[in-house]
């Protein structure tokens, strides 16, 4: 069972990035959960979402001590940075923060996420960024199944999907150039 | 059939409209907004009446209308919302209008906040309303299920002829999770209803009426109501066991909280401390034979409720337990989640305590 919080500022990517994550889970036959946390606004505030990806039923939904945190800015992450378990990882946007966990004992993979976004296209694809950083750091799902939701969901927009699997693709190979 | 990923409140439509719902009335409140939102677009698509009321108080009067005429009928609000609609939902348990009710309670009391609470289990589960009534309260605590006890609603406030509320948290709402739809039901399945407001066609009056005067009259009417309640209490009660058998401390908990519950209970077992947990599917019926049972096992030290509120239901399990151990009670209120740890700790605490006497 793997627990993965993605946080961030609303507007960022944070929900739909976790909601690529529980459909690659599900359509690779595993058991997934998706509970996502905000305020009322549409953008600005903050917003995060709980994703659990399991070989067997989960029981709670809740993340309070994730083995994985996406952070997409500085307030984020260093509110959940000391959450995650001993031995976990934190994936955090070094374009919008610093990357001091004050711990030794968590994985970080500081990336600049915004701007691997721009150079794919667009900013605001560094949700996918993130989400090609985890694919190459930690086997959650597999990346042909994050591409395949990716097909899914942007079918009817071609250049949004460009700039989507641009960015994917170069958060694994940020990972894999490190 | 395959998967698909749902949204709780979708899946409470979902199984609405599976199971012959063809009219929902409700009004904008956080956070059930996604129910009327999903209606409005499904509901035009299989011939269904879809209205965004003026208040809360109009939506559960159509769907007095719209049930007593016959058709299966939704509304769907948040705790405040809910607390607008107690004197229509009290006329349609006089009138003996089936109909679904969904309530995704929201912290309060008053307006309150838009976090997960449990603080509408008495007003759900003893009357809410004015008068001697209750409605079936079933408690769902994943998605699939919030799609399957919506969809058995129906059936369910059908059979009895009362009002059926399906009465989620919060969390169920906002939750995504793999659901397994049931199948489109032909409308022509649903057996037909011979006391509706549909036409006369020479075969007499149909009146349907919460208003009954003559204490002669009201009295026998609200004793068939009570004999009704008696054969949902006799039939309906379900609750699921997980690890009572050999359990020294059985916590119970409805909901989403009971997940985190049995996450907590796994990890009690870990720790070499005799857990189990009760989930209770119907509130209303209480099923106090699943708690009797538990109680009356030697092993059984004591039980603690988790909730989401100041404790509600703990009444109940008291009164299941009826004295027999010490029943203790943990909750979180304001739109707050207990974490797995917190549990354990008053899991633990509680053991000690009954210990003690």
């Amino acid at each position: 069972m793997i627990r993965i919080l993605l946080a961030g500022q609303g507007g960022q990517g944070v929900l739909s990035a976790g909601r690529f994550l529980a459909e690659s889970g599900l359509h690779e036959g595993k058991e997934v959960s998706y509970l996502p946390a905000y305020g009322p606004e549409m953008r600005g505030g903050t917003a995060n979402c709980s994703v659990i990806i399991s070989e067997e039923e989960i029981a709670s939904p809740l993340c309070n001590n994730p083995d994985v945190l996406i952070a997409l800015n500085a307030p984020s992450f260093h509110k959940f940075a000391p959450r995650v378990k001993s031995g976990g990882i934190i994936i955090v946007n070094g374009s919008l923060s610093d990357a001091d966990a004050g711990r030794e004992d968590v994985r970080v993979y500081d990336l600049p996420l915004n701007e691997l976004a721009i150079e794919a296209g667009d900013v605001r694809s560094a949700n996918m960024a993130a989400l090609g950083v985890l694919c190459a750091a930690k086997q959650v799902v597999r990346e042909s199944s994050i591409l395949n939701c990716l097909n899914e969901q942007f079918a009817a927009k071609p250049r949004v999907l460009a700039c989507n699997e641009s960015a994917f693709r170069a958060g694994i190979a940020a990972v894999a150039g490190k | 059939m395959s998967k698909i990923l749902l949204h709780g409140t979708e899946a409470i439509c979902e199984g609405a409209l599976r199971n012959g719902c063809r009219a929902f009335f409700g009004y904008p409140i956080t956070p059930q907004n996604e129910v009327p939102e999903y209606m409005s677009v499904k509901m035009p698509q299989v011939g269904g009446v879809f209205v965004q009321a003026e208040s809360e108080v109009a939506a559960i009067n159509m769907v007095y209308g719209a049930a007593g005429a016959g058709t299966r009928a939704m509304t769907s609000s948040s705790s405040p919302g809910v607390s607008l609609k107690q004197e229509g939902i009290s006329y349609i348990a006089c009138a003996r209008i089936p109909c679904v009710v969904v309530n995704v309670m929201r912290a309060g009391p008053g307006l309150g906040g838009i976090q997960p609470a449990q603080g509408d289990y008495f007003q759900a589960t003893k009357g809410g309303g004015h008068g001697d009534y209750h409605l079936i309260v079933l408690a769902p605590s994943s998605v699939q299920e919030a799609c399957d006890y919506t969809y058995q609603a129906f059936d369910l406030a059908d059979k009895y002829r009362v009002p059926v509320m399906i009465l989620a948290d919060g969390m169920i709402g906002q939750l995504m999770e793999p659901v397994e739809l049931p199948p489109m039901r032909d409308l022509s399945d649903i057996p037909e209803k011979p006391w509706a407001t549909s036409g006369h066609y020479g075969a007499g009056r149909r009146v349907l009426n919460s208003l009954i005067i003559k204490p002669e009259e009201l009295e026998p009417h609200v004793n068939a109501l009570q004999r009704t309640y008696d054969e949902i209490y006799a039939n309906e009660r379900r609750a699921d066991t997980y690890l009572v058998e050999d359990a020294e401390i059985v916590l119970t908990a409805y909901g989403t909280p009971a997940r985190i519950v049995k996450s907590a209970v796994n990890e009690l077992r870990k720790q070499g401390v005799k857990a189990g947990c009760i989930r209770p599917r119907t509130l209303y019926p209480f099923p106090d034979d699943t708690y009797a049972a538990c109680a009356e096992r030697g092993c059984t030290k004591a039980f603690l409720s988790v909730e989401l509120s100041l404790g509600q239901m703990v009444e109940d399990v008291r009164l299941a337990v009826n004295g027999k151990k010490p029943v203790y009670f943990y909750g979180r209120t304001g739109g707050n989640v207990p974490e797995e740890e917190e549990i354990i700790r008053a899991a633990k605490d509680a053991l000690a305590k009954a210990e003690v006497k």
